[in-house]
């Protein structure tokens, strides 16, 4: 493990990171957004939930440096007089559960099948793809709407958790097939390799080629994508949450806050929309300069 | 020639088929329609009476065979929450996403090429890089957020523009227009940006890749020996050899305009059919989603099947892969 560390600490990456500005301010964006988000009980100063320390008195303060806004309150507050700082962080750790979550399921699924397709060829290889091929002529927000649609019609009413699965499974359902084209592109090169012939020459079972030697050849690409991914999983739960088919009211994430907001826009009280609109940008775009830089360090050919 | 137009067409077929069963099982295992007919205290005869009306006992295949014969028709029975013909809502709101779509590509084309060709004969400069960078903003603003911020901005600081809406609309039987009403063309611009500003960005980013691809070529550098003007070679050689991709992309990009524009109606209430969407999955509306469904699949593959026999007709290579089959 340590062996690990300094190899990386040495290599190629950690150098290209180092001396990329871009990617240097957007890690650190990305990890001050997760930080605050995983320590949001520590961090926030205030707790949004705890209902007994709500006062009404307080309800759509504006920031602290306009007019009429207290020092209490950084950022305002919104229509419950809770404090938007405290709720972007706990909204924030909800968006990023869902995105992280999502992207690691479609991450399996797709890769799976990919490899799968790749390695087996015929008739699996090209009904797998057919599948990509139909859902990819869809947009994805489309299939994680209908997906999201259909489980709220199963179970209408549904525990919170099992509301959390639908989402995030109907999120994971409309990324997947990304992996599954790359793994399967890379997967048919590496199946040809000499050290996998040798590989089935020796007697190796084939799931156990496919799992120790020719996955780990296939993916830096799926690196590359889960990055870029991630702020894609967020922005759309953001969208489903601002449409009001997404995670349960109870909890809200960055894309509930910005619907909530958003009914008072019209009375001047911006803030309670703005607020976490910038931090839901703030986020997709730091992880994408992250993924973009991710894909160009890991490109040889751009070396 | 014939067979791939033929097996492009089975494919088609076969897609929209599996649309109609996933809609199909929606109905299938989805809520009861004999109990939300009926009600709670009716005897099980009563039930089985309906059902057997309904057609509801026939053997599987055939339940399919009729929803499908149906739905060709246009026939997806009651909305559960209006308790209306789906087809006649639909046919009520089409026209609203349509022209909101329609209007949405012609901003992303009007705009995006000029911007895209700027961006790649004044590479390096400053407006051309500002120009990118801003685009880069455009591709990670989620839709819902530019429509917040095109309101904030438009409607609620300036107060130039309506925020919700269509506004006065002139109706032709059933279809209705917005276009020919001031007051409609005013709704309509906020919204039809919004929507646009995905497809604008990547429409020029697209422009800006192909120019510079076509401006390395040879047949651009002899234009030039032969001391044809700027002009001539940036507008009349090397655009129009751009041009195919971009329309292409444009082509199969209408289809997501549509689906896109459910975030775009939700934020400025347009009352289309993707607001229609969008409420009946909230209220579970099965019917109502059912045909949405059907309908977005049948203009995806549509468009999809078109823009493959353009392709076809305009890349020779494709016809001689065809014959070796």
């Amino acid at each position: 493990m340590a062996g690990m560390f300094t190899r990386f600490f040495d290599g190629d990456v950690w150098h290209s990171f180092r001396s990329s500005p871009v990617a240097i301010a957007a890690a650190l964006i990305a990890v001050a957004c997760l930080f605050c988000a995983c320590f949001a009980e520590w961090v926030a100063p205030h707790n949004p939930f705890d209902l007994a320390s709500l006062e009404l008195m307080d309800a759509r303060l504006p920031p602290a440096w306009v007019e009429g806004g207290s020092g209490k309150y950084l950022l305002g507050t919104d229509d419950q007089g809770r404090d938007i700082l405290s709720a972007l962080m706990y909204g924030a750790r909800i968006s990023l559960l869902v995105g992280f979550a999502s992207v690691l399921l479609s991450m399996v699924l797709g890769v799976g099948l990919g490899l799968l397709a790749g390695f087996v060829g015929g008739r699996v290889d090209a009904f797998i793809m057919r599948v990509c091929d139909v859902m990819l002529s869809f947009p994805s927000i489309l299939i994680a709407l209908l997906i999201d649609g259909v489980g709220r019609a199963l179970y209408p009413n549904a525990h919170d958790v099992l509301a959390f699965l639908v989402l995030i499974l109907a999120i994971s359902l409309s990324g997947w097939v990304q992996y599954a084209r790359t793994v399967r592109g890379s997967t048919l090169v590496e199946r040809n390799r000499e050290y996998v012939q040798a590989a089935r020459v020796i007697g190796v079972r084939p799931l156990r080629i496919m799992r120790r030697h020719v996955l780990p050849n296939v993916l830096g690409p799926v690196l590359v994508l889960a990055t870029l991914q991630v702020a894609a999983a967020i922005i759309t739960e953001a969208t489903l949450s601002f449409l009001g088919v997404g995670v349960p009211p109870t909890s809200p994430s960055l894309g509930t806050l910005i619907r909530v907001g958003n009914d008072f826009l019209f009375s001047g009280e911006w803030w309670i929309t703005i607020w976490p609109s910038a931090m839901l940008v703030l986020i997709a775009l730091s992880v994408n300069l992250l993924g973009d830089w991710l894909r160009d360090a890991l490109n040889p050919r751009l070396r | 020639m014939f067979v791939f137009i033929l097996r492009r067409l089975v494919q088609a077929l076969i897609v929209m088929l599996a649309v109609a069963f996933i809609a199909f099982m929606l109905f299938q295992y989805v809520g009861d329609p004999v109990s939300n007919m009926l009600g709670q205290d009716a005897t099980p005869e009563q039930r089985a009476e309906l059902r057997r009306q309904l057609g509801l006992d026939a053997a599987f295949p055939v339940q399919f065979a009729h929803f499908v014969a149906n739905a060709v028709q246009g026939d997806f029975g009651l909305s559960l929450r209006q308790g209306r013909q789906v087809s006649s809502l639909i046919v009520e709101r089409f026209p609203a996403t349509l022209e909101l779509s329609l209007v949405a590509a012609l901003i992303a084309l009007g705009a995006g090429i000029p911007l895209g060709v700027y961006a790649a004969l004044r590479r390096g400069r400053f407006g051309a890089q500002l120009l990118m960078m801003l685009s880069l903003l455009g591709v990670s603003l989620p839709t819902f957020l530019i429509g917040i911020l095109l309101i904030l901005v438009f409607a609620v600081l300036l107060k130039w523009l309506p925020s919700f809406g269509r506004g006065d609309v002139v109706a032709f039987g059933p279809w209705t227009t917005g276009l020919l009403t001031a007051d409609g063309l005013r709704h309509l611009l906020l919204p039809a940006v919004t929507l646009a500003v995905f497809q604008l960005t990547l429409i020029m980013r697209l422009v800006r890749a192909e120019m510079l691809e076509v401006l390395r070529t040879d047949y651009i550098k002899f234009a030039r020996a032969r001391g044809l003007s700027d002009r001539a070679i940036y507008f009349g050689h090397a655009l129009k050899n751009t041009l195919v991709p971009v329309i292409t992309i444009t082509g199969l990009q209408l289809g997501s305009l549509i689906a896109f524009s459910i975030i775009t109606e939700t934020v400025f209430q347009w009352p289309g059919m993707g607001l229609l969407f969008i409420q009946a999955v909230q209220f579970a509306d099965i019917p109502v989603m059912a045909a949405y469904l059907c309908l977005i699949s049948l203009i995806f593959v549509t468009i999809n099947l078109a823009v493959d026999l353009l392709y076809f007709s305009v890349d020779p290579r494709l016809r001689a892969e065809g014959k070796a089959h």
